[in-house]
């Protein structure tokens, strides 16, 4: 009896919550060092070289991404509201706003790939050779604003992101298709707590980046 | 399996904020301000903004202690690394 007692006093070793949510968390921890490899990247190099970059709107359609920023966050919304409503054992309502965040999702990859297109039809390209932004609606022919560097980096950061919004929008698929054969309940939400854990990262890393990359 | 029991999170209220911090971070963002000046106040929006997902939206905030330390864990590396490389440049 006194050895049951004094067990029960023994700290918890670890972090007291389950495998499957602290994987999640270590591999956000990870995502956490790749994404600051490519932000970092584009911080130094704008410091280093701030003549091959632009001011906030002359090259980047600063209202679309806004537009896009808002789409996302209410993603976040929507899958928070999904992982609410399996809580009370809702399984209509998660499908629902599972569906609602794979529309916002792929809302967002589609306004992006237009951004891209139109981007690089202004002459603003990853690559070097051919490089020549000449910033928003100007159609006349000029020296090119900034340089290959910014292309560079705008497109890996923005270019990873949107990789990891596209498989959120796959992983999301695939938990719509456990939660329409049943497999989540008021008791084992599991899954559907570890998407959102991806899902708002996401959200978060591009709230920072939009400030970075867009904004200042 | 589950987590701590609470009351659900104020997500709409959460959402209100973020929307608002949103517009705030566009409007600031073209004003007539020194370059540092605006670079601080954008960064502090888009933390506030990052922190208010971090801890309603990924529950942080309703989660043990020590996955707050695991979770601020790559936060002073990342620092160090940006300040360690641009010390090259």
């Amino acid at each position: 009896m006194a050895t049951h007692a004094a067990a029960e006093r023994l700290p918890i070793p670890g972090i007291p919550i389950y495998n499957l949510k602290l994987g999640m968390w270590v591999f956000l921890l990870s995502e956490v060092m790749f994404f600051t490899g490519l932000i970092g990247s584009y911080i130094i190099l704008r410091f280093a070289h701030p003549d091959q970059f632009a001011d906030p709107g002359v090259v980047l359609n600063v209202p679309l991404t806004a537009f896009n920023t808002f789409v996302l966050i209410c993603s976040s919304v929507t899958m928070v509201k999904a992982f609410a409503a399996i809580q009370q054992g809702d399984q209509r309502g998660l499908k629902r706003w599972l569906l609602a965040t794979i529309f916002l999702g792929t809302f967002f990859v589609g306004v992006q790939a237009v951004e891209y297109t139109v981007l690089a039809g202004e002459g603003f390209v990853p690559t070097a050779e051919a490089y020549h932004a000449l910033g928003r609606g100007n159609p006349h022919d000029g020296p090119a604003i900034g340089g290959p560097l910014y292309g560079a980096t705008f497109y890996i950061m923005t270019g990873f992101h949107g990789a990891h919004v596209t498989i959120g929008v796959l992983c999301l698929w695939f938990t719509l298709w456990r939660a329409t054969k049943g497999r989540y309940t008021a008791r084992s939400y599991g899954g559907v707590e570890i998407m959102g854990l991806y899902w708002h990262f996401v959200d978060l890393v591009w709230i920072i980046l939009f400030t970075i990359a867009y904004l200042i | 399996m589950e987590t701590a029991e609470h009351k659900e999170p104020p997500y709409i209220l959460v959402w209100g904020v973020l929307l608002l911090l949103t517009v705030a971070e566009v409007f600031f963002a073209f004003m007539e301000f020194p370059k540092a000046w605006l670079a601080f106040g954008l960064i502090v929006m888009a933390i506030w903004k990052a922190l208010l997902v971090a801890l309603y939206y990924m529950h942080l905030r309703f989660e043990p202690r020590r996955l707050w330390l695991l979770a601020a864990a790559p936060l002073p590396l990342a620092v160090i690394l940006v300040l360690v490389v641009i010390q090259e440049f």
